[in-house]
């Protein structure tokens, strides 16, 4: 470990899962498969003061996420003191309710922006993707009532292979509801997406059908929508750098209050996490072994060490590298210099040309799922 | 699509200043984004309002700064003009 420590600058965003819970049953949530059940919820007060350490350490950036955050009868109360303390927050959202009827006092209480889900343009598309009947309708009506209250939107879809032909109808939706920017997000896999992997595997040529598809439209919509797009780590040359690498610009809080570098790094085994119960969010941030574990770049071995793109991507994503290499502190195998890069991909080939299973849907109950 | 004189800038929902006690500076939030400020930006998005063109926002500099509005209006229309690239300012 004799790499040089920079100073350890402040996180700019807190990804505050407020809950599990949800209306809705995405194959690829990104919740852990061991959902965190209500009783083991952080009650306001909690919450409220992890948002003040959170304004204290630096934070700019608070996404009031879950599940669905909404499911929470507190997020009003929770949004305004984020507002108080300066926080900027983006509630990240089905639209289904209670949201809908929510909003009006989130937008009284300060909220900054909205961030929608939606699952495909087409209706009962989007409805079986979601696992709920009339569940698009309603994010229609909540879109709409978002930006009649004058908050900017921002739609996000995660794309895979039962709504990838819907990229381009998913970006003219987005110009029909006057959302300022578009996620075109292909899915990650961890989480309940890596155990519905090869259900929602695109094909490459597909994959390459979408690319364009955005890149046209980014042309032709220069000044109306902005269209962020994720492609898919699978097929790319080079991972992406993680949550701007680890611990170096974002936490996590889960529903019970333990803080993690990423949504996902409760399924590397040998993480410890500490819980905003026994330590302060600054605490942390600096010194918690979770975040220690994997920040800068002292942890690396070859060929990430001698890498010059090691502090571009940092490596990749650990919960990926262990997922498909065995090994947290592996080279992310979405890299073609990982030696289990061309295993992977052959694995992706071959799971996006076999014929589709049916989805593992999102439950508290994991037997229950399929 | 440059700034003319009479254009009156604006920052769009969803964006605002916040002056940031810990990092010693002043940011532009924005959905996702975070602009760290340079002093003269800071003075600039200061008097965008909704309500002074970029005539008037010129003309306060110079007033501010005893300079000639012609010195300053090219650097106020370019930092403009970028940050409407950003989708950070519009008209
Ligand atoms: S991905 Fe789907 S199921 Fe998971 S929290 Fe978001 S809306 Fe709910
Ligand atoms: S070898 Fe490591 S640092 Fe280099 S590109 Fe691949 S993942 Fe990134």
């Amino acid at each position: 470990m004799s790499a040089e420590r920079p100073p350890l600058a402040p996180p700019i965003g807190l990804l505050a899962e407020l809950t599990h819970r949800c209306p809705l049953r995405c194959p690829y949530c990104s919740n852990p498969v061991e959902l965190e059940r209500r009783h083991g919820e952080l009650d306001t007060a909690s919450w409220q003061r992890v948002f003040d350490q959170a304004a204290q350490l630096g934070v700019l950036h608070v996404h009031l996420s879950g599940g669905e955050p909404t499911a929470r009868a507190d997020i009003a109360p929770l949004t305004g003191h984020c507002a108080r303390a300066g926080l900027y927050t983006n509630l990240i959202t089905s639209g289904v309710a209670p949201a809908g009827r929510r909003l009006p006092a989130l937008a009284d209480a300060g909220l900054d922006h909205v961030q929608l889900s939606l699952q495909a343009a087409d209706a009962a598309c989007a409805d079986r993707i979601a696992g709920r009947a009339g569940a698009h309708a309603e994010k229609l009506a909540f879109a709409a009532a978002v930006t009649q209250l004058g908050l900017p939107l921002t739609l996000n879809a995660v794309i895979h292979r039962g709504n990838i032909g819907e990229v381009e109808a998913l970006i003219a939706l987005a110009v029909e509801l006057g959302a300022r920017r578009l996620e075109i997000a292909h899915a990650q896999y961890y989480g309940w997406a890596l155990a519905n992997r090869a259900a929602l595997m695109p094909r490459r040529e597909d994959v390459s059908r979408s690319v364009a598809a955005v890149e046209a439209a980014r042309r032709r919509l220069a000044g109306t929508l902005v269209i962020d797009l994720v492609v898919p780590d699978y097929f790319a040359r080079h991972p992406k750098a993680c949550m701007g690498g680890w611990g170096r610009r974002l936490l996590n809080v889960t529903p019970s209050g333990e803080v993690m570098p990423c949504h996902a790094a409760a399924t590397i085994p040998e993480l410890t996490f500490w819980s905003v119960h026994d330590h302060s969010l600054g605490d942390i941030w600096r010194r918690s072994p979770a975040f220690e574990a994997f920040r800068g770049t002292g942890w690396m071995r070859e060929p990430c060490r001698s890498c010059d793109r090691r502090e571009q991507d940092w490596g990749g994503c650990r919960c990926q590298a262990l997922a498909l290499a065995g090994d947290a502190a592996a080279t992310d195998p979405a890299c073609v210099k990982s030696h289990d890069h061309d295993r992977v991909a052959a694995l992706a080939l071959a799971e996006a040309s076999a014929q589709m299973p049916p989805y593992h849907y999102r439950s508290f109950d994991r037997r229950s799922g399929a | 699509m440059t700034f003319a004189d009479t254009d009156v800038p604006h920052l769009p929902a969803g964006v605002r200043l916040k002056s940031d006690a810990v990092r010693g500076t002043v940011m532009l939030l924005a959905p996702e984004r975070a602009f760290t400020l340079n002093p003269v930006a800071v003075k600039v998005l200061g008097l965008v309002d909704g309500e002074r063109s970029v005539g008037a926002i010129v003309a306060a500099l110079a007033q501010e700064f005893n300079a000639p509005p012609e010195a300053i209006a090219a650097d106020v229309i370019e930092l403009l003009d970028e940050l409407a690239r950003k989708r950070v300012v519009e008209r």
